[in-house]
């Protein structure tokens, strides 16, 4: 999964990097030697347990599994099905209704994040702490509490809808309402996750900026749209490439919030459920392994372009 | 973090309140009730028995906070079992990774040896690849080794983090390179300077590491409902779902299943808030 180091890190990281190294060049053999056993295990493990996987999972997407066991070699067919399999169209728009949803939690956690940076305020760090609780929990645990609040007839959204006179739901089941259901409880869940990067981005704003721009005249609206979202764009940037990551992975909460019975689960299920339901409920490993190749694609794909257009729209100091 | 002493709650100094702190305060608190209601009509509902529950219009406060439900999860699951499972499990990965990536991170940055370019860029490959794409195959591996439904099954693969190791790996490279030239003048060995020497200094990024590995892995859904099907030798989070499909809406049973489910982690949480903070903004997604 993808890794973006912290910008202290990696500034930690330049700093070396200008050093020259030759010292270590005494007793190579031994050294080198020792560098191998230190790699040695994990390395082992990424065999066995990751990179062999890739190439049988891509040796799986041109093979069917028989029900006796063993593979027969297809070509492209799962592939083609892939293509042409209208759950996966399904799936793969909810998915992007999904990724939506979860761009929209950057602008709500950047402007939290600016709320929180108002000098002198207080209890910072109480609100902090709570936005930030639902990321750290459970997801199977988050999934039961908000179909509860969900519920139909008993649930509390319904409830507190009805003291402003707006017509309950059954929100989950309802597959006009479902995925956008799931979708809220997704940015319930990582809105903290942005704010913590974000208060870190806006805490490396020079000061300075905001008190020049005051006594420039500048008023709050427009020191937010001038110093602070530009500075921030780093910071920005970095989170919707996470969360275009994230959030095309999609799993824990469909799967929690929508019983095999539910008349909206084919509104709501993403391109990781499909694989999942494919994989290990259908039996049908080639076809599970052709999408999950889609998916990489998808999330390359998408990534690439966020790197191809930073340019037009961040800003580095 | 050091931030100003909280105090939530407190208005500043009655009298003379700036409308804008109060406004912001206002936003805030309106948001923190959203992020926190959830939780609060969770612990409600678990001590509730199933028809106050339902009972319209709803009751806010349990009327006589019974336990029932709780005892339900426990001997309708092996609810105690799993709670072992998922600790073995958050324990198994968090020691591998701790040890394997710190190991493999200090080689990368501090020790020169041929292959190492290569090594680093087959070891970003594994980063880049999203798990999906080899849940097929480490299955068929588990099952090959015939861990199928046991304890290590849920850790094994989780072990080996290519995330882990990047992440030690800048932190290492930050440190001064006298530390290892005085030691090995000294005569001591690779391993002994690596051990002793360099790996306290990077203390807190190992911190940082073992908190959010904890948390995924206590968390983690998709790859234990793979392996573990059995009741036994699931995890808490899987086995959470399953308490799902049988207690449909029994609400008070769900609630007081999924408390008990996540209250360590918030343990953990409260303890150790730092760390997760600073683990959360060194990484950018699951590892």
């Amino acid at each position: 999964m993808a890794v973006f180091p912290s910008t202290a890190a990696a500034q930690a990281a330049g700093r070396t990097g200008r050093r020259t190294r030759k010292a270590t060049g005494r007793g190579p053999g031994r050294t080198q030697r020792s560098a191998y056993l230190f790699i040695a295990p994990i390395a082992l493990g990424f065999l066995v347990f990751y990179l062999w996987p890739l190439l049988q999972t891509f040796y799986f997407s041109f093979t069917s599994f028989g029900v006796f066991g063993g593979n027969t070699w297809v070509g492209g067919e799962n592939y083609q099905r892939v293509v042409q399999d209208v759950t996966v169209g399904r799936a793969l728009l909810n998915t992007l209704v999904y990724m939506a949803m979860g761009l929209v939690t950057l602008p709500v956690a950047i402007v939290l994040a600016d709320l929180m940076n108002r000098p002198g305020l207080r209890g910072v760090s109480v609100y902090r702490a709570l936005y930030f609780l639902p990321f750290i929990t459970l997801p199977t645990a988050v999934g039961l509490v908000w179909n509860w609040l969900y519920n139909g007839d008993f649930g509390m959204v319904n409830e507190a809808l009805s003291v402003i006179g707006v017509d309950g739901r059954y929100w989950v089941s309802d597959p006009s309402t479902a995925v956008y259901a799931i979708g809220t409880v997704m940015v319930w869940s990582q809105v903290g996750y942005y704010l913590i990067i974000f208060i870190a981005g806006i805490k490396a704003i020079p000061r300075d900026y905001y008190e020049a721009a005051q006594l420039d005249g500048a008023g709050p609206v427009r020191r937010f749209f001038r110093i602070t979202l530009p500075l921030l764009s780093p910071s920005i940037f970095f989170a919707s490439v996470i969360c275009v990551i994230n959030s095309l992975q999609q799993f824990d909460l469909i799967y929690v919030m929508m019983s095999p019975v539910n008349p909206a689960l084919g509104s709501t299920q993403s391109i990781v459920t499909l694989f999942y339901k494919w994989a290990f409920e259908e039996n049908s490993q080639g076809g599970a392994a052709a999408l999950a190749f889609l998916l990489m694609l998808l999330i390359a794909g998408l990534t690439y372009l966020q790197f191809r257009f930073q340019k037009r729209w961040v800003h580095y100091a | 973090m050091p931030e100003p002493t909280p105090r939530a709650g407190r208005p500043a100094r009655a009298g003379r309140v700036d409308p804008g702190t109060l406004a912001t305060h206002a936003v805030l608190s309106l948001g923190a009730l959203v992020m926190l209601f959830p939780f609060v009509w969770q612990l409600l509902t678990a001590f509730k028995t199933m028809p106050e529950s339902v009972r319209v219009p709803p009751t806010f406060l349990p009327q006589n906070w019974d336990t029932a439900a709780f005892s339900e999860v426990f001997t309708a699951l092996p609810f105690a079992e799993m709670l072992g499972n998922s600790a073995l499990n958050t324990l198994g990965r968090t020691l591998g990774q701790l040890v394997f990536c710190s190991l493999a991170a200090y080689a990368f940055a501090r020790m020169q040896f041929r292959g190492k370019n290569v090594l680093f860029a087959v070891f970003l490959s594994v980063l880049m690849v999203p798990a999906q794409l080899l849940i097929l195959p480490q299955h068929e591996i588990i099952q090959r080794l015939g861990l199928l439904n046991s304890v290590p099954a849920l850790f094994l693969p989780g072990m080996f983090s290519a995330f882990g190791t990047f992440l030690l790996r800048q932190f290492f490279m930050a440190l001064p390179k006298e530390l290892e030239e005085a030691a090995r003048i000294d005569g001591a060995g690779p391993l002994r300077i690596f051990w002793s020497i360099m790996l306290p200094l990077v203390r807190p990024a190992l911190a940082a590491l073992a908190v959010i590995t904890a948390m995924w892995s206590w968390n983690d859904l998709l790859w234990p409902l793979v392996v573990n099907t059995d009741p036994t030798t699931m995890p808490i989070s899987a086995g959470l779902a399953s308490l799902e499909g049988q207690f449909v809406t029994n609400y008070p049973v769900l609630m007081a299943g999924s408390l008990v489910a996540s209250l360590p982690m918030l343990i953990l949480y409260v303890l150790l808030q730092r760390h997760f903070v600073q683990g959360i903004a060194l990484s950018g997604s699951k590892g």
